[in-house]
């Protein structure tokens, strides 16, 4: 595991809300953190013990209000907005429960919109790489749907294609499959884990669902702001 | 995807597109709106520069008459000394002096294009038993009608050319009984009397023009009014009407005469016209502010509606700028849209207007010209106001919160 490249850090990170006021909240307590680029890592723990706070400040969304946040070895704290914003574009993909494609487009846009985003004209080789994409979880027939003519598992996995869209070092991914029937849960979080192996994309995954963080390379359980243990789980590749 | 729109444009579009009902809306009532300004615009505007052709065709840009002649009590007490009461003096019809060389200078101006002289006083036309009091106004003919288009106004018979001949208006010649080929006698205070033939009527679309002035020759006007060899005024036709009063006062710096132009002697007419156009900037103005609002209210509630997408375009790497960027876009085509519709409206509204508003005999009551840059400045000038509208929804986009955005 020597010289791997380290994808996300974090230094005795906090965060609070409602700073100044009688109503100062601090939900995370210093949290130290470091994913590895390839790793799998699922994050789990009791509603309300932070983990979305936790998931949108190393998604760049929201920013700590201590300690210090590296994505792909660059400081987030240093950067101004429009920085932060080109870091995440560049460096992170979000999968959200709510899939929470653009209605107004099709399954292919979407996946092209975050390059789009990034180049400002769209092109021949952006929806090249959006079709391979789409190909990759298995949704050509349905590329020129429009997103909300498609099933929730479908949805996900366009949601998934466009995660990837711009090769993020790293993907998060909130409840993946928290909306989805046993058996179109499978078949998302494969894709992740098939995502993770082929292209080497480091994955931190919020579940409430054991199962499925059992099918993770490593369990980090976050409890009342703290990280209560973060452990590897070596039954992970042969339960898959 | 369109290849050369920016992403923005893309975004913008489809978001459009999405809200079609409301997009449609909210184009519909731009599009109403600037109907009316173009449509109100073009008929004021045709409206005012008809009245004031029609008065340039009957009253001359500017006309140079001799001073008012003023008392001055001589006195033989102290000077500085007041008298009490002076009297003003009466005003008797005097020749402009030295006209002939007032003239001469005049032509020379390069903003002047037409000079002719002019003797005009009262008198009274009398054929058989009636008599009606008249304005008489002695021409040269052909230097006259380069001034005033008298020779477009004369519905029979022709121009007064010779010593005895005589045009007159279409209702004296009612009043009188007199046509074309018969005689009247003028008569005038100074005891002045020529007996003359009616040559041609002419017709001002002014009934008390048409029943109050005489055209005669120069020499005979000279001759009645007691003004041999001078003339009572000279009237000026100059390259730019709206110019006339500058042009007028420089002649009178420069002749020592009064030179009156046609926007002061006409000053209320203008007064009357500056209000209408007055009005008409206030109506453009609401006009304008009630499609900004509708396109702000439909921006804003489509931001609140969208935040989730926003969120969405936020984490995936878009700007706040580009955020930003996305409404605007919205407004200014909405704008854009609305107010090409309503060029078309407009237009129609003036199609309309024209087969309605006609002279009984079937020509336009008046001619409304449509000017390009009307339709140029509406289409611009909505654009300009949509992406103004958007401003206060499109910031509030680029300003939320993607992390509480997306968490609804």
């Amino acid at each position: 595991m020597a010289e791997r490249a380290e994808t996300l850090r974090l230094e005795g990170v906090r965060k609070s809300y409602g700073v100044g006021t009688p109503a100062e909240l601090e939900v995370l307590h210093g949290i130290d953190l470091r994913l590895q680029q390839g790793e799998f890592a699922a994050l789990i723990g009791p509603s309300g013990g932070g983990k979305s706070t936790l998931l949108n400040l190393i998604g760049l969304l929201d920013r700590p209000t201590a300690g210090r946040l590296f994505v792909t070895g660059q400081e987030s704290g240093v950067l101004g907005d429009t920085e932060l914003t080109q870091l995440r574009g560049r460096s992170i993909g979000f999968v959200f429960q709510y899939h929470y494609l653009l209605p107004a487009f099709t399954a292919v846009e979407n996946v092209m919109m975050p390059i789009l985003a990034q180049r400002g004209f769209p092109d021949a080789a952006m929806r090249e790489r959006a079709e391979r994409l789409l190909d990759g979880v298995g949704l050509t027939p349905w590329r020129d749907h429009m997103a909300n003519n498609l099933s929730g598992g479908q949805q996900q996995r366009v949601a998934i294609a466009r995660a990837l869209a711009l090769e993020p070092a790293l993907v998060l991914a909130d409840e993946p499959t928290g909306n989805l029937d046993t058996k179109s849960a499978d078949v998302v979080f494969d894709m992740l884990r098939e995502v993770n192996r082929s292209s080497g994309t480091t994955f931190l995954i919020v579940t409430h669902d054991p199962r499925l963080a059992q099918r993770c390379d490593r369990i980090i359980e976050l409890v009342d702001g703290t990280i209560v243990s973060d452990r590897p789980n070596t039954a992970a590749g042969s339960a898959t | 995807m369109n290849r050369f729109l920016p992403f923005e444009a893309i975004a913008a579009f489809r978001f459009m597109r999405e809200g079609i009902s409301q997009t449609m809306l909210i184009v519909l009532g731009v599009a109403l709106g600037v109907g009316v300004i173009v449509f109100m615009s073009a008929l004021i505007s045709g409206l005012q520069s008809n009245i004031i052709r029609r008065t340039l065709n009957s009253v001359a840009p500017i006309v140079i008459i001799p001073l008012e002649q003023v008392a001055r009590p001589q006195r033989k007490d102290e000077p500085g000394a007041l008298a009490e009461n002076v009297q003003p003096r009466s005003q008797q019809l005097r020749s402009i002096d030295q006209w002939q060389k007032v003239r001469a200078q005049l032509e020379r101006m390069p903003s002047i294009v037409a000079v002719a002289p002019v003797v005009s006083g009262p008198g009274f036309a009398l054929r058989g038993d009636a008599n009606k009091a008249v304005t008489i106004t002695g021409i040269e003919s052909d230097t006259y009608v380069r001034v005033i288009a008298l020779e477009e106004k004369i519905v029979a018979g022709r121009l007064p050319a010779g010593a005895s001949d005589i045009v007159i208006g279409i209702e004296l010649s009612k009043d009188l009984g007199a046509g074309v080929g018969d005689k009247l006698r003028l008569t005038t205070a100074s005891g002045g009397t020529e007996t003359l033939n009616v040559v041609g009527l002419f017709d001002f679309g002014n009934k008390a023009v048409n029943s109050r002035s005489v055209y005669i020759g120069l020499r005979v006007a000279q001759n009645l009014l007691n003004l041999s060899g001078g003339v009572s005024s000279i009237e000026v036709k100059v390259h730019e009407p709206f110019e006339a009063e500058n042009i007028a006062q420089r002649i009178q710096s420069e002749t020592g005469l009064q030179a009156d132009s046609w926007i002061k002697t006409n000053a209320q007419f203008f007064t009357a016209m500056a209000a209408q156009s007055l009005s008409n900037t206030v109506i453009r103005f609401f006009v304008g502010l009630t499609a900004a609002l509708g396109i702000a209210s439909v921006l804003v509630v489509s931001v609140v509606q969208k935040s989730k997408e926003i969120g969405i375009l936020r984490a995936m790497g878009t700007s706040r700028a580009q955020v930003l960027r996305v409404f605007l876009v919205q407004g200014g085509v909405m704008g854009l849209v609305g107010s090409l519709f309503g060029c078309g409206l407009g237009w129609s509204f003036l199609a309309v207007w024209r087969s309605i508003a006609l002279n009984p005999d079937g020509t336009p009551l008046f001619i409304i010209e449509i000017a390009p840059e009307l339709f140029l400045l509406a289409a611009a000038g909505a654009t300009l106001v949509g992406v103004l509208a958007a401003v206060v929804p499109a910031r509030r986009a680029a300003r939320l919160d993607p992390a509480i955005a997306i968490r609804g």
